[in-house]
């Protein structure tokens, strides 16, 4: 556990230490606010709750989380500094869960940040705010999804390029896995059960539920497992591969 | 105490590691010797538990690294090859997450952040981003790293490679006044370095141990071990060459050369036996006008290339 916590602010220090923390929240807020208030038309639906600025994050977090993840293992393989950090007395799940920890509550912190527009629509009218509240824990546990996908592809490769890339496109994939686009491709060759397995992965569907209002527990178990999935997947595949 | 047993470690159609058993003890300094590639490296990533073997077992201080990983890490300081840290950090952030890991907090932690910076001589770089150190501070960083813990065992890829000649002594003087209360592995290209740090040397070809002792066993294994280099004044090359021959215990006489009237021969013993005393006394009966008069003890580097390349070298 201690470890754990030393990995993680180790991690979490180094964001700071680089520029990539401010030029990140920066970005994230200044993106969110655009998204929300010219896509979303944010005011002039003249409705008090914040849907049309968590409707854009799966898109936001598509390209903006891929570039947080790219680096937890990516930058310890190219400088060999996985030689060090694995040789030191602590296990594989111990770095994995400091290295997400870490990136996860960036997110949070990016996130939290966000703070103006809840209270501009708390000025403007009398929003649900249990609605609210539950949709930023949905956007953190997506947001914890897309990172977890990520750390486990970065630590496949020593290129952060790649594994920008390649994160982004497995994301992508589980956002609009509900949707025609991907499931047609497999709907020309995969049995049907596995179609509807596909399309039961979809972020966008499990999101959207949650910031429209409706709150069901298994969407926040649907993400939560995911992320238990590819830290595990994390786990085992440093195990298998952190010497090449 | 490091034993390793048996060790196999391949990858892909290469043995890197092949049936590698060794025994260190507390006291010793063990260099390790090859070429590049031979294994050297591969041997101190499953000693220290970074690679897993395919076969053989290591145990450090009666811990089996496959059923104890952690027990051996804590008892282990390790500077990978080339120096890996993370250079975004500052040697005081730095050492400071490493001191965590290891599982030291307040005053203790303090404590041994300042014995270790001392030992390296870090003080003035602290707060400077390691990535615009110098290879010198670099190097210390990542050896204050590994000693932080006041290990029982230091295993040190290359620790010297790629300084300058003072720095190399800094890191060989370190490296002796740890040696007594430690097991010390490193591996190393150089042979001086073999010769005025370690108490033993390996060397390793091909994933396998062709030699091992002392350095001073090692050197004896060389084909000039306890030959004569002799310089006279005057006289001819066949009637010098032919007395020096005719004496008891020589092997045979090598010419090394002439300069005007300066003859320079190298005397081969037979069977490794000392021979300056009757080539002294031979010179006194001839009245040779001696120059030079010395007993090779061997040189490294020769024995390096005939045992790794597996030919016997002339030199």
């Amino acid at each position: 556990m201690t470890n754990i916590w030393v990995v993680f602010k180790r991690e979490l220090a180094s964001y700071f230490m680089t520029p990539i923390a401010y030029v990140f929240i920066v970005i994230f807020l200044f993106l969110s606010g655009v998204f929300a208030f010219y896509l979303g038309n944010f005011f002039a639906r003249g409705q008090a709750d914040l849907e049309p600025f968590f409707t854009f994050h799966p898109w936001l977090y598509l390209f903006l989380i891929p570039s947080l993840a790219m680096r937890l293992w990516a930058e310890e393989r190219r400088g060999g500094t996985l030689e060090l950090l694995l040789t030191l007395p602590i296990t594989i799940p111990q770095a994995v869960l400091g290295k997400f920890l870490a990136a996860w509550v960036f997110t949070g912190i990016a996130l939290a940040l966000t703070f103006p527009m809840w209270l501009t629509v708390n000025y403007l009218g009398d929003p649900d705010n249990g609605v609210i509240f539950a949709s930023y824990l949905g956007s953190l546990l997506m947001g914890g999804a897309f990172l977890a996908i990520g750390a486990c592809v970065s630590c496949l490769t020593k290129n952060q390029v790649i594994a920008f890339v390649v994160t982004a496109v497995v994301c992508f994939i589980f956002v609009l896995s509900g949707y025609p686009l991907v499931l047609d491709f497999f709907g020309s060759w995969a049995p049907q059960f596995l179609v509807e397995v596909i399309s039961s992965f979809s972020f966008l569907s499990h999101f959207n539920a949650i910031t429209q209002g409706v709150i069901d527990i298994r969407d926040f178990i649907y993400f939560a497992s995911l992320i238990a999935f590819w830290l595990f997947a994390n786990v085992i595949l440093i195990e298998m591969k952190k010497a090449d | 105490m490091v034993e390793v047993k048996n060790l196999s470690k391949r990858f892909g159609p290469i043995i890197a590691v092949d049936h590698v058993s060794f025994r260190v003890g507390r006291g010793e300094v063990l260099g390790f010797l090859g070429p590049n590639g031979a294994g050297k490296s591969t041997t101190m990533r499953l000693i220290t538990g970074f690679l897993v073997p395919d076969s053989g077992t290591v145990i450090v201080s009666s811990n089996d690294i496959a059923l104890a990983p952690i027990a051996v890490k804590t008892r282990i300081g390790y500077l990978p090859e080339g120096t890996p840290l993370y250079t975004d950090m500052t040697p005081r952030g730095f050492l400071s997450f490493v001191a965590e890991i290891r599982g030291f907090r307040g005053e203790e932690k303090r404590r041994r952040l300042e014995q270790t910076i001392g030992k390296v001589h870090l003080e003035q770089v602290l707060e400077q981003p390691i990535g615009t150190l110098s290879k010198g501070f670099k190097r210390r960083v990542g050896l204050a790293q590994a000693i932080l813990h006041d290990p029982e065992i230091l295993i040190l890829d290359e620790p010297t490679d790629g300084l300058d000649p003072n720095q190399k002594h800094e890191v060989r003087t370190l490296i002796r006044n740890m040696a007594k209360e430690k097991v010390i592995i490193l591996s190393t290209h150089i042979l001086e370095e073999v010769e005025a740090v370690c108490t033993r040397a390996i060397i390793i070809a091909r994933g396998k141990i062709v030699c091992d002792g002392t350095p001073a066993e090692l050197a004896a294994r060389s084909r000039v071990h306890n030959a004569v280099t002799l310089a006279v004044r005057g006289g001819t090359v066949n009637d010098t060459g032919r007395e020096l021959r005719a004496l008891s215990g020589v092997q045979s006489v090598e010419v090394l050369g002439q300069v005007d009237d300066l003859l320079r021969f190298q005397i081969y013993p037979k069977d490794g036996q000392s021979l300056v005393a009757t080539v002294s006394q031979a010179a006194r009966e001839h009245g040779w006008k001696v120059e030079e008069l010395h007993v090779e003890r061997g040189r490294l580097d020769e024995v390096f290339r005939s045992v790794t390349t597996g030919k016997l070298v002339t030199s």
